[in-house]
């Protein structure tokens, strides 16, 4: 009996374990499923400073101080609606923009390292002591979608242009002569992408129903032509010719291939 | 009159510190105070120093960031306070979500909804669970595993900040303490609750039971959110340990002075209490 007994509550024990790892299994399961989905958005624009979203995501404590330091409501903190990962502060430049105030109050409070005072360091040193200089800012890049924007139909406007706290520089102003009428010129507004901060001011700014002119996070916005071009017309690019390894071709006889028999039908 | 406030005091002041401090966080983002700003992730205090919630702190370190020196300081600032003094305090002196369970649990009782405890086969021990599995996803995932769900800087960002959606988790807590288990997040499931459990076994600040004086009237077992801590209750004067949230229920409805807030002399401190 007393056996019989024992011999229960081993199986109960044994039960109880598997049912216990089941639950875990599947709690970690759903959890991490959940976790891995919530843990970063591609497409979100982050404040002044903050390093690359991949490590934004696991740096950002969900603390809310650099939009309670921001005099101007640009920044919001994600709630479970998915604009971004839920508690990670970002911004919607259509709604406010980032006005790139001079003294940055946003970045120097954080206190996980999300936003990174030396990413924006005044001179190249990354000393965090040196002012900071929002100009170093790279929350993203304004596109223009050229069908969208009038001056590109021959209206004008230069709404964005003159919105944009680096004018001039990071938007320039192409003036191209109008066939259509033959007498007016298209002022074509164009970003240059390694000036503009992604502060979205051109966005506010724009006249269109939807803004034609908009700011896509750097990763996404960008290209990148990759090491074997190189433009043989400017003098520090061809530099780099000179640190390029050379690879030697191999070098080697008709009758050697035909000898390496093993690796005689090798694709490559 | 007199008699309800003193038999309620605790519950009084631990309510006026509660809320006082949803009124502070929320004025720095209201009012622009400067006294704390930020939430119970992480807060700035009188621009001077951080504080931080430690269990996010750890779950960032897991995931593969090192955070910046304000943000660890500010999670040892709060894990020493806790562990040497205070023990698992934040539960029912400062946590916002002990008001949505506390109400569901007072519904409850109202309504004399099953109070069967266990039902779902959810033990007192699975939160425990929850921590350690939590630590681990964050490990795995590579993100903070519990704050990207967690349900209580979820209802105080929400009141800062605004909730969006993020009210739905909020009534689902409630709704699970008020239909399916009793104390059902608070007492069985939250990972935050078990982390200070843990953290908060050697803690100065205890409630010390009398046994001598103790007439087994059971009001303290009524009250209590975590009642089988009470084991020594009428056996054994000693002092409450484990799970207990220092929420002082038991200390003001006992009508012979047998139990009051104390210092731990950490006699029998193996003796394990039930968590
Ligand atoms: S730079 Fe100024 S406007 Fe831009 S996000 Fe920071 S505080 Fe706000
Ligand atoms: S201050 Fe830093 S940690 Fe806090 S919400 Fe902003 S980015 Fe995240
Ligand atoms: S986002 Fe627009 S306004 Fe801001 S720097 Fe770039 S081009 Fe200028
Ligand atoms: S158990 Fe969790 S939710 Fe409940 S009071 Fe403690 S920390 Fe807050």
């Amino acid at each position: 009996m007393a056996e019989m007994q024992n011999r229960n509550t081993r199986r109960d024990l044994l039960k109880n374990i598997f049912r216990g790892a089941g639950l875990l299994g599947l709690g970690g399961a759903v959890w991490g499923t959940a976790a891995e989905k919530l843990k970063a958005s591609d497409i979100v624009l982050r404040p002044p400073g903050a390093i690359l979203e991949e490590h934004f995501t696991k740096a950002c404590i969900r603390c809310g101080i650099c939009v309670e330091a921001c005099p101007y409501n640009t920044l919001k903190l994600a709630t479970v609606d998915g604009k971004a990962a839920v508690g990670t502060p970002y911004f919607e430049p259509r709604d406010i923009p980032c006005y790139m105030c001079t003294d940055v109050p946003c970045v120097p409070v954080c206190p996980s390292g999300a936003l990174d005072p030396t990413e924006l360091a005044g001179d190249d040193s990354g000393a965090v002591s040196s002012a900071l200089d929002i100009n170093k800012a790279r929350m993203g890049v304004a596109v223009v979608d050229q069908e969208a924007c009038v001056a590109y139909w021959g209206i004008q406007c230069d709404a964005c242009y003159r919105a944009c706290p680096l004018m001039g520089k990071a938007i320039t102003l192409e003036f191209k002569r109008n066939e259509r009428t033959g007498k007016h010129a298209f002022l074509e507004p164009v970003v240059h992408r390694d000036i503009c901060t992604g502060c979205g001011l051109c966005q506010h700014a724009c006249v269109t129903e939807k803004a034609a002119i908009f700011v896509l996070p750097r990763t996404i916005a960008t290209g990148k032509v990759g090491e074997h071009y190189i433009k043989g017309w400017d003098k520090a690019d061809e530099e780099r010719l000179k640190n390029l390894k050379e690879e030697k071709a191999k070098k080697s006889s008709p009758e050697d291939v035909l000898n390496d028999w093993e690796n005689l039908f090798d694709d490559d | 009159m007199i008699n309800a406030v003193s038999k309620n005091r605790y519950f009084i002041f631990r309510r006026t510190i509660q809320i006082g401090l949803l009124l502070l966080f929320g004025g720095a983002n209201w009012w622009g105070w400067k006294i704390v700003n930020g939430d119970y992730s992480a807060a700035y205090v009188l621009e001077w120093f951080y504080l931080a919630d430690p269990h996010a702190v750890l779950q960032t370190f897991l995931a593969g960031f090192v955070l910046s020196s304000d943000a660890i300081f500010g999670g040892i600032i709060v894990l020493s306070f806790y562990a040497l003094i205070a023990g698992r305090s934040f539960c029912s002196w400062v946590c916002p979500v002990n008001l949505i369970t506390d109400t569901a649990t007072t519904a409850r009782k109202k309504w004399q909804l099953t109070k069967k405890e266990g039902f779902l086969g959810i033990s007192r021990k699975t939160r425990f669970w929850v921590l350690g599995l939590g630590l681990i996803l964050s490990a795995v995932v590579g993100v903070a595993a519990f704050e990207v769900v967690n349900p209580i800087t979820m209802l105080h960002r929400g009141v800062i900040f605004g909730f969006g959606m993020g009210w739905t988790a909020i009534a689902a807590i409630f709704l699970f303490d008020l239909f399916v288990v009793e104390h059902g997040w608070c007492g069985h499931v939250c990972p935050l609750g078990a982390f200070y459990t843990l953290t908060g076994r050697f803690a100065l600040i205890k409630i010390k039971h009398n046994s001598d004086k103790c007439t087994l009237c059971g009001k303290c077992f009524a009250v209590c959110p975590e009642k089988q801590v009470l084991n020594i209750i009428g056996k054994k004067s000693g002092f409450i340990r484990g799970a207990c949230t220092d929420c002082g229920r038991c200390v003001e409805v006992c009508e012979d002075k047998a139990l009051k807030f104390s210092i731990d002399n950490y006699k029998n401190i193996g003796v394990k209490n039930n968590e």
